[in-house]
């Protein structure tokens, strides 16, 4: 999933400080599950937003939703017409970035603040601890190294691992970052392939990441699905 | 010949080499590029220009390398695959070898969160580009030089004349796996492997062995890596923070004794400990030549240049041969 956290509470005051009437939008998915966005997380910060402007003798109308996702029309319209039609003047997006995005794209004249940071597509390794687990590179090869993604979880992203910075199954960078590429030779031992990894494995072609520019993808199935029902109505 | 270096040269000639290294200063003073290559010039064969060590910007290796060579040395000039794309990386290449520079080491490079390893500020927040890895890169200069092929797969008139090295770090975890990340690199096509800094000569003569065994020291020659230890602070910094480093008891012992001696004399320590420092590295360097497939040695004294003549001439490599004949057949 997206793994996300909430922005401090300072930062988020700061931007929607100067309205009157302000919604905030958790999102049910990513967001709910890393608890940065969901809708305890709504509570939490619209209660903490009254206090501080009550402190500071403002009137401020602070509106909570929380909606499945917010990187979909048919949950996100709603809401947008909420906003539209309620005189809203600012929204916080507690969804990812995504989220923010998708809101803004919908909502011509009210501004949209990320009330989270966007951090990486991860997995719950322990209660409360999230670790990046996959860059979206858009090409996977997670064949030829175990199952371990050397793209996101080596530091230098390379594919003829490891470096000479590993040292006790930690990265250079930090003591606290696993060495991806220690976790793959391990991975790869304990299931007999290790002699896998002699093989040179060329440079890649990026252009399926984000070095390609932004990306599409296109599930023709739905989308002629889609094509064929609006033909009908 | 592939380069016609004289590194290449003397290294096909059988005799054992000798190499060190020359760090660019943090500004555009070309002079102290240029002091550090007369006091280095005739010490060692050929001198790594670094670049952009630990992270932190420095006057750059081309242009260091290019300037040592108006004083006659030769340059061994360092790559690395963390500041640059595949694009700005080849046309680096070309762009030394028109410059005449002959040597290239292919590395990764340290991860820009170093930042000198605390000491400076470095740019712990830029954007590293790792396009390709070390191994990769190796492959991109073969293709370049040997095939007259870029990596994206254009032809090249004019082929880039560069010996291609590599590093190694032979007890970098996961141990077992490094003698084969070693093949890899003499696969891509390193014509020769400085390594890591070696303190602890039997585990690094175990995987000598392993290297030898796969018959690696004949497809390629492998320089060892002696960082020149200043005091006891060092020794210990590099036995736990510097990864593939580990440096015995016996010789941190040794290091603490001659601080001790000193007393409180504080300069007297320091001026002891130096000594003994210098005193390990000639042992070092007698100890790793007696070990089979070792073809030579890779110098480092960081920040303190100016000791390794007195090094060189102690470990008893001084004067430095001289080619006579070009042409490999000469082999004693």
């Amino acid at each position: 999933m997206i793994v996300a956290e909430r922005k401090p509470l300072s930062e988020i005051k700061q931007y929607v400080e100067k309205y009157k009437k302000i919604l905030i939008a958790g999102c049910g998915t990513c967001t709910t599950v890393c608890l940065a966005g969901g809708e305890k997380e709504v509570g939490v910060v619209a209660a903490a937003l009254r206090i501080a402007f009550l402190k500071e003798d403002r009137e401020v109308e602070i509106i909570e939703d929380c909606i499945t996702r917010q990187c979909e029309p048919e949950f996100v319209e709603p809401i947008a017409e909420k906003v539209r039609d309620g005189g809203i003047e600012a929204v916080l997006s507690l969804g990812c970035g995504v989220g923010v995005n998708f809101l803004s794209e919908r909502l011509d004249s009210v501004l949209v603040f990320p009330g989270v940071n966007t951090k990486f597509f991860g997995a719950a390794v322990e209660p409360g601890v999230w670790v990046e687990m996959c860059a979206g590179c858009g090409n996977c090869i997670l064949d030829v190294t175990g199952g371990i993604c050397p793209i996101a979880r080596c530091s230098k992203s390379i594919l003829n691992g490891p470096c000479g910075g590993s040292q006790d199954g930690k990265c250079e960078i930090s003591p606290d970052v696993d060495c991806g590429w220690h976790l793959i030779v391990s991975r790869m031992q304990k299931m007999g392939t290790l002699e896998r990894l002699s093989e040179f494995v060329p440079p890649r072609d990026w252009s399926t990441s984000r070095a390609g520019g932004p990306r599409r993808v296109i599930h023709e199935g739905m989308r002629s699905q889609n094509e064929g029902s609006e033909e009908v109505t | 010949m592939k380069s016609g270096s004289k590194l290449e040269q003397l290294i096909a000639a059988g005799h054992f080499v000798l190499t060190s290294e020359l760090g660019p200063p943090m500004d555009c003073n070309g002079e102290v590029v240029l002091e550090k290559a007369r006091l280095l010039k005739g010490c060692a064969d050929a001198f790594n220009i670094t670049d952009n060590q630990t992270g932190v910007v420095r006057l750059s290796s081309i242009a260091a390398a290019e300037l040592i060579m108006r004083e006659g040395l030769e340059p061994v000039m360092q790559m690395t695959c963390r500041d640059r794309n595949r694009l700005a990386i080849q046309s680096d290449l070309l762009g030394a070898a028109a410059l005449g520079i002959k040597n290239c080491l292919c590395i990764a490079g340290d991860h820009q969160s170093f930042g000198a390893v605390g000491r400076l500020k470095g740019h712990p927040g830029a954007k590293n580009v790792y396009d390709v890895d070390s191994i990769q890169l190796v492959a991109i200069l073969k293709g370049l030089r040997d095939d007259g092929v870029q990596q994206g797969g254009d032809p090249l008139e004019k082929r880039p004349a560069l010996y291609i090295g590599a590093a190694w770090t032979p007890l970098g975890d996961p141990v077992e796996f490094r003698p084969f990340r070693l093949k890899k690199k003499v696969d891509a096509g390193a014509d020769f492997i400085q390594t890591q800094g070696v303190y602890d000569v039997e585990l690094f003569r175990q995987q000598m062995k392993i290297a030898v065994d796969m018959g690696l020291h004949e497809r390629t020659a492998i320089l060892a890596g002696i960082i020149v230890p200043k005091n006891l602070g060092m020794l210990k910094y590099m036995n736990s923070s510097v990864a593939g480093v580990s440096v015995p008891e016996t010789l941190m012992k040794r290091m603490e004794q001659a601080r001790l001696a000193a007393g409180d004399d504080k300069k007297q320590a320091s001026k002891n400990q130096a000594e003994e420092g210098i005193r390990i590295t000639v042992e070092l360097i007698q100890k790793v030549q007696e070990i089979p497939g070792v073809r030579g040695v890779h110098i480092q004294a960081i920040e303190w240049e100016y000791k390794v003549p007195e090094i060189v001439k102690r470990a008893g490599l001084y004067p430095r041969p001289t080619i006579t004949e070009k042409g490999e057949n000469n082999a004693s």
